[in-house]
């Protein structure tokens, strides 16, 4: 993929994936995360940042968590926030895509935040839009969820700072999930010393090993001394074919339960991207319990989404100089 | 008009502004806040000379680079420090304290960064240099010196060996 989401000069001018970043950038947007995380905190929850820019939210695919915190984060740079409910705007009465986008660009809209069933969306769309208009990959397809990854890194990089001595398991779909095709790349690109994916076989991709994880199909093993569990959805809505048995069978072998979080270490994270499915991948006491920074998460959300928004507007700045 | 200073100037300087500081401000338990970089080396100099009594808090610090009118012309600051008010400022009496006052937007910034934490009883502005160049309609309550110096000549507070004022020339 050409890296068409940064300028010339290295700033973030999209933000479509993690592949191809380099450390000192990811670095950079947690940076920033951590600036900004104490304004949600204040009195004013606000700083006039992006004063005056239009951001509009494209959402062809449910979502409660990510569009809210999107639009929380534009709120607070002092931005002006459309929501697009997609289903009931003008592609459904058959617009194509982009003559949709090309309205909106006319509005002087300055950021789209794009999320989309089918992977490769907001490339298409990056590749597509006014060289004045930023695009931030709110997910696509299977693909990637880049904001969703680099705020699972912070909030691993708060409860365990350096990332070179952990060791971290991803549980479930890995097969289905964006979430964990970005958090794989950007545990990479920051030096985690080792990767494991524990999942039954048909919910893992075949080229595990030549990515440089360790692959395991029991929690036992799976999760013996491991420093952050991260537990996926079953995402049944993306499942072709018969893949599982049933979700309580699945539970039974890999929902991450109290006794087999005991296998990790005992400071152990346990992470989710939500929305979790209680008794499906991830038991009750679990997901409530003092090892869970599921709600932190959700937290972090804004002040990385903060971030990264600000970053690829403020690089338009070099682009208005050519 | 004096365009060198040495490091004795300075501590003068910073003694004539803790002394007005003394008349303006006692007995109202002020609040001390500084903006970065300089303001914040000025504002601790000036609580030393005032004692830990004066003040009735701990050093607030504001940085302003997310209040900057020029986001959009310059983009974003490599390292920003954030913010730091461990305070209250609602009804309170503050010293804003700043190194060299010259456009007044970065006063403007602060100001109102100032007033998305609360609602300051009054803010008591102190700058070490007062200099020529006003864009806005802001003035120092509380002065070390005031400096004229021409479009092309730069003031700047540095703090590697103890504070020094350096002033250079760019080629207009």
């Amino acid at each position: 993929m050409t890296n068409n989401q940064l300028t010339a000069k290295g700033q973030l001018r999209h933000f479509l994936t993690i592949e191809g970043l380099k450390k000192p950038l990811l670095t950079e947007i947690m940076d920033r995360a951590e600036q900004f995380s104490g304004i949600s905190t204040r009195h004013v929850k606000k700083v006039p940042l992006l004063r005056g820019k239009t951001i509009v939210n494209l959402f062809f695919e449910n979502s409660t968590r990510t569009r809210t915190t999107f639009e929380l984060a534009a709120k607070r740079l002092s931005a002006d926030v459309m929501n697009l409910n997609i289903n009931t705007s003008a592609t459904s009465k058959g617009e194509s895509l982009l003559d949709t986008l090309h309205n909106l660009e006319s509005m002087h809209t300055d950021m789209f935040v794009v999320r989309h069933n089918q992977s490769g969306a907001a490339e298409f769309i990056a590749q597509h839009v006014a060289p004045h208009v930023s695009v931030i990959n709110a997910g696509d397809g299977c693909h990637a969820h880049p904001t969703q990854a680099m705020l699972d890194m912070f909030t691993i990089r708060r409860h365990k700072g350096h990332f070179p001595n952990l060791r971290v398991a991803i549980i479930g779909d890995i097969l289905h999930s964006r979430v964990a095709r970005s958090q794989i790349q950007a545990l990479s690109i920051l030096g985690v010393g080792e990767i494991r994916v524990i999942g039954p076989k048909t919910l893992l991709p075949s080229d595990c090993e030549t990515l440089g994880l360790h692959v395991y199909h029991d929690l036992e093993s799976g999760l013996k001394d491991v420093d952050v569990v991260i537990t996926l959805r079953l995402q049944l809505e993306r499942m072709q074919g018969a893949l599982l048995p049933s979700s309580r069978e699945y539970f039974d072998c890999f929902g991450l339960t109290e006794e087999k979080l005991s296998f990790a270490k005992p400071d152990a994270i346990v992470m989710h991207p939500g929305p979790i499915n209680r008794g499906v991948e991830i038991a009750s006491a679990v997901a409530d319990g003092p090892q869970s920074v599921i709600l932190e998460q959700v937290t972090h959300g804004i002040a990385v989404r903060m971030a990264v928004m600000s970053m690829a507007l403020g690089a338009q700045s070099e682009l208005n100089e050519i | 008009m004096t365009t060198s200073f040495t490091q004795a100037d300075i501590e003068t300087l910073l003694d004539t502004m803790a002394d007005q500081i003394r008349l303006k401000l006692a007995n109202k338990k002020p609040l001390l806040v500084g903006i970065h970089s300089g303001g914040v080396w000025v504002a601790k100099e000036l609580a030393t000379r005032l004692g830990s009594d004066f003040f009735d808090g701990p050093l607030g610090t504001l940085n302003i680079a997310y209040y900057r009118d020029d986001f959009t012309r310059i983009g974003m600051h490599p390292q920003v420090t954030p913010s730091d008010l461990p305070f209250s400022v609602d009804d309170r009496n503050l010293l804003l304290v700043d190194d060299v006052l010259q456009s007044g937007r970065t006063i403007r910034a602060a100001l109102n960064e100032i007033f998305d934490y609360g609602r300051p009883a009054s803010v008591t502005l102190a700058t070490l240099i007062e200099r020529s160049g006003r864009e806005l309609p802001i003035q120092p309550d509380i002065i070390g010196q005031s400096v004229s110096l021409d479009k092309n000549q730069h003031i700047k507070l540095t703090n590697s060996d103890g504070l020094q004022l350096v002033i250079k020339s760019s080629e207009a």
